[in-house]
């Protein structure tokens, strides 16, 4: 039965707005131009492909369902479970249920942890059990290096045939844009796929990266983690873009008591010191949805309205940067003769707004855009960590380090959940602000932007 | 090059450590350094109630009575008392009161305090705001009398206190009720209420070192409370000294600033970050136990019998928020004891041959022990009696198939497991209401639960599955389905918790409902939500904990009480079970004293409990103390909170532990000095260069 | 100017309102007083009366925003919300509702947070000014561009593994200074030495950054051309001329920060155990004390204010072409 979250809904709608954006480009050079000049980057072409796997996951894992459960014969209609799955999930089943009974490390076939054994003489020995799932394939320990190594060899041989097709299919695009450095592509292609096809091959017997306290496969919540990170990014801005351009165009043109409402809006809004705003109306938000569980259908249900509202909070609350920068725009722009002759002439505001002033401010909202998405997702991770982000039960890179971060102190250290999120989060960020610097460039190299929402700064 | 690095040399030279978080001053003296996490609320004898608070109060205020430090079961000896309170029962006005006489001994005297010395007490507001602490004044004493004692006692009705028992205490001290209507009747804002002007009829005072208390009616347990800081004594000086103006802006009260007959006084305190106890140089001098249980003697605890306590100069607690600077400031020897958690736990502790937890050898060799004691604590699953699918309030044969669901329950929810996973074995699977080490508890045989244990080869073992099933199919859900309807079994959670651990203790629920085929819902809330539900009685299943206040199984029995049902009476039964056949069984155990009689009507009462399993299992929660080897006379007293006066350290020892733990790796210093140097060079040549270059083209702005 | 100061002073009036109500709002709209009665007082043998005690005590037995039974003025007076904002206006902050005086801790807990914050503020400014200064002066170099990518690189981890890693490294591993804690006077600077590095090692990508654009951005003008025309050392003309001109927007920037100072970091003091006003604030969020709250965040307002008045007042200073009206 398939399942429509309210986040699911956003980011599809997201993903359609911009693929209509990207038809509209083609047809009008002018908007098309500022792109081209992005992607004549090779920093910009390599986090395109990066982003595209990132998102590839998010969406794979933003479609959901939930699971029949097996039909009794005497039974008439079919009944589901109240847990509701993602074409993720389905996809990753067996990283999903093969859940260990605690600590492992990556590769590992015995438990990080001793544990009581009875030995065959009704003695108790305390020792490292075997694992139940990772290297059970395995009929003698020794076999673990070569099967490791044929593994690896295995996903590398993908790799490399993937990447043997992707570069002859690139040749063909480079013929038809010959400007694009390509070959940039490729090697974010080959760094990629040399790191995820031999990950995904050894995780058909191992845990790659290792198990969590209670033996959840590190390397499926990473992956789990991107859909939260690539939500808060980008349904964040779809409620900041409305805010910010309608109130910072409305105070930049029709000035006056509008501007002052707008500015004492905004200026209030910014004084309140930001982790706090964002916490006093998390915590209260939750109080609402805990108050109301009829409202939800699931336990999922809920844990996504949690993550909803924690993207419009992080939204009311960090518009003011746009709408400023996008004030100061219009108040230069309507001093520009064509508007002030299309005033002259009769013009309607609306009309001068939507004709003249919105395409010119365009540039800013796109560069806004890119770079508030890095911040955000840095955000999560500390808002999560101090309590007021995510629900608990949704998997996200803040409560992996929360979680992970008491293991620091143990002897030996269990290092790799903390370094999982590390290596998942170092490489969405930098991509997306090597990104962001590309679209910069790209459209406007003067506009100023302090590009991180207040949480972080805090 | 030399000259940078010759500080480096100079530093690996020195044999001290870096990172010792405490004044250099400190060093070699006879401190003790404990921790705080949670910031006290209160430090006022009566208002305070959390554990975490008597560690410091307990200290300072002396009750007549305490518990003996060594000996087990937990036994009542006289702490400023001459000896145990004498009960008579009497009959006055038509009615029977017990009436309880305590004398005193003679010639205790207060710690120094300001509040001691008349002209201190008419201060004006420009001198308390020249004061740093309230110890910067000229420090009197005074005996202790009756009078002080009766002073408190009086407070618990004190208007504007807030005294979490007064509403049980005023059940049955004689007149308390009434006398807090008139002291508020009395009260004037922001004006220090004498109670010494107003009389209470439940309290005598026979003589200055004797005072009478009267009750409605009997309970036993008073004596328990007798040891408890409610009942310490307040010098009606001290709450005059700290009433007078400007006190409270520097937050100069009685509620952070206790005054005490005890061992120990707070000189330092700044909830923030530390706490300071400084040895009470009036104190009498009490002598450290010389009798103890079995064992105490060959474990060195009686070896100080018979000196006058306490034994350390001065305690030092550091507030410490967060787990993991505690635990390794611990381990670096900055923390004489730990309270020990789960994730270190493995780090920590070894199960040896005999399946008993003891340290692993790393910790051994580093002279750490550990001693573990089970808490007077209860933590459980409870089924809302209310409830239509899991309560059998409705009656009839709908109770009966709620009941044989409970039981499946119990058997299918593994808490073994759940000890293992979240609290590393730290705790032990309930089979009753009455947590061990209390009378009325039984630990053979005969003590586990028959509905979800069976006694194997000694030992307790969780009843197969397959019984669970066959209680579900029973209870109309085979294979998790409803008969009638063929929907599947929902079951909800209610829980406050939300920390990131949620995650995995949602998912171990979730497996734990699975093996009967049903389906699991957390629905979680916010503490005040939580009560909430719990009061208006709209959870389904829950899981709460209770700490018991007294050593007495009454303190256990009473929260399956009827009279007690919470969405009923606010009452502390939770989980709102009533059984008419058990209410009458504990109206006549609560009242008895400790007899093989009283056993066996606890025995039944038990039985009740498990065949109607109003509580899906639970566990007692087991405390852990890690320590170093020079911190003596150190045995875990679930009961006593003054402890500090029995303690011992050897400050030499902890010195020449904490140099060898703790030598600074000075290693990565100088690599990262060199990797600077190495830096310099090429920026050095490429400034050479651009400096022979004419002026050249500059890039764009931006990357 | 004068004039502009006290019309800014009184411009702030109804952002604080403004301010006050929100929070206010915020906290009451889902928390009621005897939900935080209930909080405060824990779960043990809590009676309906000592709830109703708890409220009386702390002024929470009025209704929040309007008084349907008071007379005239008395409707909007005789409120939670009238009785506790007027005296933060009067800057009285009062009690928090664990009873200590909100001003005393204040006053307490603002110098250890200064003594954090303050040191990460100035180091961290010379230390990118610095670097910024040296990836410009080798610019369209493979220094320039590698300070850039180490720059995209550490503005890419996010402040928890900063902290984290600090904390495991210097303390755990090499024992070179106190894990967390802090004590007054001396003893303060090994207590301050890891959280001052790792507050300005994360500081240092975007802000090298920035820095480096401006600097980029100066060296463009033409009288820099001239004066390298002239034949000016490539050392002269940056320290000289690009340094000096691009410190203005710098500093400017820089200075609606520094009021803010006051306020501590919340992330870096409740990791480290430093008792200053960041950890002050979150254990308030977490333990519902409304009343530490809206003090915090009425102070936190008016230090806003405060520094955005200041960065205008600096832009004249170095600028005498504007002109405050």
């Amino acid at each position: 039965m398939p399942v429509l979250l309210a986040t699911d809904v956003l980011v599809w709608l997201l993903v359609a707005a911009a693929a209509a954006y990207g038809l509209h480009c083609r047809r009008h050079e002018h908007l098309a131009a500022p792109w081209a000049r992005v992607f004549r980057s090779p920093a910009a072409i390599a986090s395109t492909v990066v982003l595209a796997f990132y998102f590839g996951a998010g969406l794979l894992d933003s479609l959901h369902f939930r699971p029949q459960l097996p039909q009794k014969p005497d039974a008439g209609q079919k009944v589901y479970s109240v847990e509701v799955l993602s074409v993720l999930d389905w996809t990753l089943a067996h990283l999903r249920g093969r859940t260990e009974k605690t600590y492992s490390a990556p590769l590992a076939i015995r438990s990080f942890a001793r544990e009581q054994v009875e030995l065959p003489g009704g003695k108790i020995a305390r020792e490292f059990p075997r694992l139940q799932f990772g290297g059970a394939h395995l009929a003698k320990e020794g076999h673990w290096a070569s099967d490791v190594g044929w593994r690896v060899f295995k996903g590398l041989g993908f790799a490399a045939a993937i990447l043997l097709a992707a570069a002859i299919g690139m040749r063909i695009l480079r013929v038809r844009w010959p400007e694009v450095p390509w070959n940039a592509a490729v090697w974010a292609l080959g760094g990629l796929l040399v790191l995820l096809v031999p990950a995904l091959v050894l995780s058909g017997g191992y845990h790659v990266l290792g198990t969590d306290k209670v033996g959840n496969d590190v390397f499926y919540q990473a992956l789990k983690s991107i859909r939260t990170s690539l939500v808060i990014g980008t349904v964040t801005t779809l409620v900041l873009l409305p805010l910010g351009i309608a109130l910072g165009i409305m105070a930049g043109y029709f000035r006056g008591w509008v501007d002052d409402v707008i500015q004492y809006l905004y200026t209030t809004l910014n004084s309140i010191p930001g982790v706090l705003l964002i916490a006093a109306s998390v915590l209260m938000m939750q109080v609402v949805i805990d108050r109301h569980p009829e409202w939800f259908a699931t336990a999922a249900h809920r844990a996504d309205a949690k993550l909803l509202v924690l993207c419009a909070i992080l939204g009311l609350t960090s518009w003011t940067g746009l709408a400023r920068l996008l004030r100061g725009e219009t108040l230069k722009l309507s001093e520009l003769e064509y508007i002030q002759a299309a005033h002259a002439l009769g013009v309607r505001g609306s009309r001068v707004i939507s004709r003249h002033i919105l395409p010119n401010v365009a540039h800013i909202v796109i560069i806004a855009m890119v770079m508030d998405f890095s911040g955000l997702v840095l955000a999560e991770a500390v808002l999560s960590y101090v309590g007021v982000g995510v629900d608990p039960s949704t998997s996200s890179f803040g409560t992996m380090i929360n979680s992970a971060r008491m293991e620091m102190s143990r002897e030996p250290v269990v290092w790799w959940a903390l370094a999982t999120a590390f290596g998942f989060m170092f490489v969405l960020v930098l991509a997306a602000n090597l990104l962001a610097d590309a679209v910069r460039d790209g459209f406007d190299p003067r506009v100023r932007m302090a590009g991180t929402p207040k949480a972080v700064a805090a | 090059m030399r000259a940078i690095l010759l500080p480096v040399f100079f530093l690996f030279g020195c044999a001290e450590v870096w990172n010792d978080p405490y004044p250099a001053s400190d060093r070699g003296q006879k401190v003790l350094y404990s921790v705080f996490s949670e910031r006290p609320k209160h430090l006022d004898p009566a208002q305070s109630y959390a554990t975490d608070e008597s560690q410091f109060t307990m200290q300072v205020y002396e009750p007549v009575l305490q518990y003996h430090y060594l000996k087990r079961p937990y036994q009542l000896i006289p702490n400023t008392a001459a000896a145990l309170p004498e009960l008579r029962i009497e009959q006055r006005g038509g009615e029977t009161v017990s009436v309880y006489e305590i004398r005193l001994q003679p010639g205790i005297r207060f710690q120094p305090h300001p509040a001691f010395v008349p002209g201190n007490l008419t201060l004006d507001r420009r001198q308390v705001a020249a004061l740093a602490s309230p110890y910067g004044l000229p420090l009197g004493t005074r005996e202790l009398t009756a009078d002080d004692y009766i002073y408190q006692i009086k407070r618990l009705a004190h208007p504007q206190l807030q005294v979490p028992i007064f509403g049980l205490m005023s059940e049955y001290i004689v007149g308390l009720k009434a006398y807090a209507a008139a002291l508020k009747a009395a009260a004037r804002p922001s004006e220090w209420l004498d109670l010494r002007q107003h009389a209470l009829p439940g309290v005598e005072r026979v003589d200055a070192h004797t005072y009478r208390v009267i009750l409605k009616g009997r309970y036993p347990q008073f004596q328990y409370w007798l040891a408890m800081h409610f009942f310490a004594p307040i010098p009606w000086e001290a709450e005059k000294f700290f009433h007078q103006p400007g006190m409270a802006e520097k937050n100069f009260t009685l509620d952070w600033w206790p005054v005490g007959t005890g061992p120990y006084m707070l000189t330092e305190n700044n909830p923030n970050s530390r706490m300071t106890l400084v040895r009470n140089p009036n104190y009498r001098g009490q002598p450290y136990p010389s009798e103890g249980e079995a064992g105490d003697a060959a474990a060195g605890l009686l070896a100080d019998a018979g000196k006058p306590m306490p034994f350390i100069e001065r305690a030092v607690y550091t507030r410490e928020k967060e787990a993991i600077p505690l635990w390794n400031k611990f381990l670096q020897g900055y923390y004489d004891s730990s309270g020990i958690s789960s994730d270190n736990f493995d780090q920590a502790v070894r199960i040896s041959l005999e399946g008993e937890p003891g340290l692993s050898p790393e910790m051994e060799a580093n002279g750490i022990r550990m001693e573990t004691s089970v808490e007077p604590t209860l933590f459980y699953l409870g089924a809302n009696w209310l409830d239509p699918v899991v309560g059998s309030a409705m009656g009839g044969a709908a109770a009966e198939r709620a009941r044989k669901l409970r039981q499946a329950l119990a058997i299918a929810i593994d808490w073994e497991e759940y000890l293992q996973v979240f609290a590393n074995g730290r705790g032990v699977p309930s089979h009753g209401p009455i947590a061990p080490g209390l009378f009325g508890y039984r630990d053979d045989a005969g003590g586990i639960n028959p509905v979800t244990h069976e006694w194997k080869d000694g030992k307790a073992v969780r009843r197969p599955l397959a019984t669970a099933k066959k209680l579900l199919a029973e209870a109309g859900y085979p294979d998790g389905r409803d008969e009638r309807t063929g929907q599947p079994l929902v079951l909800y959670l209610d829980t406050t918790t939300r920390g990131p651990g949620d995650k995995a203790l949602m998912d171990w629920w979730r497996k734990q409902f699975a093996r009967l085929a049903i389906q699991f819902e957390p629905r979680q809330t916010d503490w005040n939500r939580f009560q909430e539900k719990l009061r208006k009685g709209n959870t389904q299943l829950f899981m709460v904990g209770w700490r018991a206040d007294y050593p007495d199984p009454e303190n256990f029995l009473f929260l399956l009480n009827g009279a007690q049902a919470r969405a009923k009476t606010q009452g502390e039964n939770a989980s709102n079970y009533s059984n008419p056949e058990y209410d009458a069984l504990f109206a006549q155990v609560r009242h008895m004293a400790n007899t093989p009689q009283r056993q066996q009507l606890i025995d039944r009462m038990v039985d009740l409990f498990r065949r109607d399993a109003p509580w899906i299992g639970g566990f007692h929660r087991k405390s852990f103390d890690l320590y170093h080897g020079w911190l003596g006379n150190l045995k875990p007293n679930e009961m006593a909170d003054n402890k500090l006066k029995y303690l011992k350290v050897d400050p030499e020892r902890r010195a020449a532990m904490r140099l060898a733990w703790n030598r600074p790796v000075l290693w990565p210093v100088l690599l990262g000095i060199l990797l600077a140097a190495a830096a310099v060079v090429p920026a050095w040549l490429a400034y050479r260069r651009r400096e022979r270059m004419a002026a050249r083209p500059v890039p764009a702005a931006g990357a | 100017m004068f004039a502009y100061i006290v019309r800014r002073v009184l411009y702030a009036i109804p952002i604080l309102l403004g301010v006050n109500l929100l929070t206010f709002l915020l906290f009451f709209v889902v928390n009621t007083p005897e939900d935080m009665a209930r909080m405060q007082l824990g779960a043990k043998r809590v009676t309906p009366e000592a709830i109703e005690k708890w409220k009386a005590e702390r002024g929470y037995d009025r209704p929040l925003l309007w008084n349907a039974q008071a007379e005239g003025a008395g409707r909007a007076t005789q409120t939670v919300f009238f009785q506790k904002s007027v005296r933060l206006f009067a800057l009285d902050f009062g009690a928090s509702e664990d009873k200590r005086d909100i001003a005393a801790e204040i006053g307490e807990r603002m110098w250890p947070s200064l003594a954090l914050a303050v040191p990460v503020f100035l180091v961290g400014l010379a230390v990118c000014v610095s670097f910024a200064l040296l990836m410009a002066f080798f610019r369209a170099t493979y220094l320039d561009l590698w300070g850039v990518v180490l720059c995209v690189a550490m503005m890419s981890v996010s402040t928890l593994f900063y902290i984290i890693g600090g904390q495991y490294l210097l303390s755990k591993l090499w024992h070179l200074v106190p894990i967390s804690g802090y004590q007054g006077a001396t003893d303060a600077l090994r207590f301050l030495f890891l959280p001052v590095f790792i507050g300005v090692v994360a500081g240092i990508g975007a802000s090298s950054r920035w820095y480096r654009t401006l600097f980029l951005e100066e060296m463009g003008r033409d009288y820099v051309r001239t004066a390298r025309a002239k034949g000016l050392a490539e050392r002269a003309v940056l320290f000289g001329h690009v340094l000096q001109n691009a410190l203005i927007p710098i500093l400017t920037g820089v200075v609606a920060v520094i009021p803010l100072l006051f306020m501590g970091s919340l992330l870096s003091e409740s990791f480290f155990g430093i008792p200053g006003l960041g950890s002050y604030t979150i254990d308030a969020i977490q333990a519902q004390d409304f009343a530490v709250v809206r003090a915090m965040v009425f102070i936190g307002s008016v230090f806003y204010i405060l520094g955005l008045i200041l960065t205008d007042i600096s832009y004249t200073l170095v600028d005498p072409r504007i002109r405050l009206q």
